[in-house]
């Protein structure tokens, strides 16, 4: 299939990417927005001789993904919102065990049941740990079911590299519309997983856990992890930039609102502002990077616009990020509402 | 001389955390026996509860993976189901599995998961400090039954062997006790029958065991043992379900 595109969901682009890039086990439950992600695993891993299953509940799918995660295996689950805040029973043990795996939201409006419309609301759920503990996934955002694909092969080489979860994090509407793909060719350029679960044959019995009784063994084990951390921190940020050598007025936002953004930006332009779009790619590590260096150069007039399909979640850390040095305004709206391009031009120009 | 009993290899040489009179010791031996008899330490996978076993990965020398409170056979699960040439087993309470996992008991047996269960049963929260749990006999006093289990409001001692009967993909269950010499006989019978069960692919095996916990009991060990011998097992009868 490679070089000729073809038209997919972002739930199939994800569940194909995984499949492409080596994932040997899936086990999720049925969640809308994202049961066609589940259905396309169930069709396709058994044709590659991989394992899916259909587990009891959430938090059965993520022990389960753990098991097959501590075997040493690329591992996935796939859920939304509700059923997210019940994995992160199964997140906490992951990130304390220090096991990879994939996790992909395709985030619903709450809170509580909510409803199955696009939102991303789940900004501060998946950021800031989501579960007990201090820890943190690494968190991808994608906009487009392109970008959904690729990275998917991020998420699991980021997630091998650092011996943490990470996260996809959507909305029903990227998961659920159709867009042109290119599929990325099959490969499987896997780490080798000496910690991993295959029986002791040849070496001393292995051990996978998170559980830590002698005194201060679990504050040196968390120094361990804010260490990986502050590499990850410090290697990791991505974002998109656009417009952003000479704009004065920068929009931030990211995933399906980040599309919104881009055309605010380009109607802005329009109208002779000078607009520009940060977007950022991962949400963990967020890219304070980016903002110090459009804020070092100290240009005169420069503020920011964050928009998001939420009250204001990613608005903290861009605050966090700007630090004061610069305006920062927010328009945004949740559990269904979309903030449009009128509304947000017309907070922008008021 | 002949040399004729011996630690098992896979058993540590390490003192273990159990009280006095606890069943776990006895246990994790018969496992170890069983596994070195079978010759499997070497592709043998633990999956470790929540609960008094949480450090058996401290006595087994072999693999063991943690699992949250409840969730030992779903972790089970995904490393069986990604190995299946491995030997997998779980070692679970009666809180973690008949109470906080009872959906992941009944699924991974409904599934007929090819793994072997050992089920401990000493009909209390061990490691919290004796509150009742789903199987605490009807009577008897907790911290959180202070008067005695009282099936109005409190419900009735779970039988997990008599539950699992019922469903078409389980391979194998037994009941045995560990309140005496012979008993622990049996018991190690039924974990050789219940493992070799995996090794021959046959699917979901559980050995439910009837425990002594004379601490949260508030009983010296030896009173334990008969407790178990006279009172337990008038709820949860000894023998093969399946």
């Amino acid at each position: 299939m490679a070089g000729k595109k073809i038209l997919m969901t972002g739930n199939e682009a994800i569940g194909e990417a995984a499949v492409r890039a080596g994932c040997d086990f899936y086990a999720g439950y049925p969640i809308t927005p994202q049961n066609e992600l589940t259905a396309y695993m169930a069709k396709r891993m058994p044709e590659e001789n991989r394992v899916f299953v259909q587990a009891e509940s959430e938090l059965a799918a993520i022990s389960m993904v753990m098991g097959a995660s501590a075997s040493g295996r690329r591992t996935m689950t796939s859920s939304s919102s509700p059923g997210i805040s019940l994995k992160q029973e199964g997140i906490s043990y992951l990130a304390g065990a220090q096991l990879p795996c994939l996790i992909v939201n395709i985030m619903r409006g709450g809170p509580g049941l909510g409803n199955i419309v696009p939102a991303q609301s789940d900004y501060f759920q998946a950021t800031k740990g989501g579960g007990h503990g201090d820890y943190h996934c690494i968190v991808l955002a994608p906009c487009s079911v392109q970008e959904a694909h690729n990275l998917v092969f991020s998420g699991f080489a980021l997630s091998d590299k650092y011996r943490t979860p990470a996260i996809i994090l959507g909305d029903g509407m990227l998961g659920q519309m159709m867009e042109p793909l290119l599929v990325h060719s099959k490969k499987k350029n896997l780490s080798t997983k000496p910690w991993a679960l295959t029986g002791c044959k040849g070496r001393r019995p292995n051990i996978v856990k998170s559980f830590y009784m002698q005194e201060g063994e679990l504050e040196e084990f968390n120094k361990l992890l804010q260490k990986k951390y502050a590499r990850i921190k410090e290697k990791e940020q991505r974002f998109a930039g656009l417009h952003l050598d000479d704009s004065e007025i920068i929009l931030v936002a990211y995933g399906s609102q980040a599309r919104i953004a881009r055309v605010v930006v380009e109607a802005l332009r329009k109208k002779g502002k000078k607009a520009g779009l940060l977007r950022p790619i991962t949400l963990w590590p967020f890219p304070t990077d980016a903002f110090e260096e459009l804020l070092r150069k100290k240009r005169k007039k420069i503020r920011f616009f964050v928009t998001e399909m939420s009250y204001g979640q990613m608005l903290e850390d861009v605050s966090l990020a700007v630090n004061g040095r610069a305006a920062v305004d927010f328009y945004g709206r949740a559990g269904g509402g979309i903030p449009t391009e009128e509304e947000i031009l017309r907070r922008i120009l008021q | 001389m002949k040399k004729v009993f011996s630690r098992p290899k896979p058993l540590r040489d390490v003192d273990t955390h159990y009280c006095p009179g606890c069943g776990h010791g006895i246990a994790h031996r018969l496992i170890c026996e069983v596994i070195e008899e079978l010759g499997i330490r070497e592709k043998a996978i633990a999956v470790c509860p929540v609960g008094c076993a949480v450090v058996a990965y401290d006595y087994w020398d072999f693999d063991c993976c943690e699992a949250a409170h409840g969730r030992a056979l779903a972790v089970a699960t995904g490393i069986k189901r990604t190995q299946p040439d491995k030997f997998v087993f779980t070692y679970q309470g009666d809180g973690d599995l008949a109470a906080i996992g009872t959906a992941e008991t009944i699924h991974a047996a409904n599934r007929g998961e090819n793994l072997s269960v050992a089920f401990i049963n000493n009909a209390v929260y061990g490691m919290t400090g004796g509150q009742m749990a789903p199987t605490t006999l009807l009577g008897q006093k907790t911290t959180t039954t202070p008067q005695g289990r009282n099936p109005a409001g409190e419900g009735y001692p779970l039988k997990i062997c008599e539950l699992l009967a019922t469903l078409p993909a389980v391979a194998s269950l037994e009941r045995v006790a560990l309140d005496s010499p012979g008993s622990v006989i049996k018991t190690k019978r039924a974990l050789k029958a219940a493992f070799i069960n995996q090794l021959e692919g046959k699917g979901f095996s559980l050995v439910e065991i009837l425990s002594p916990c004379p601490i949260c009991w508030n009983k010296p060990p030896e009173e334990a043992c008969q407790w178990v011998k006279e009172e337990m097992v008038k709820t949860f009868p000894l023998g093969k379900f399946k």
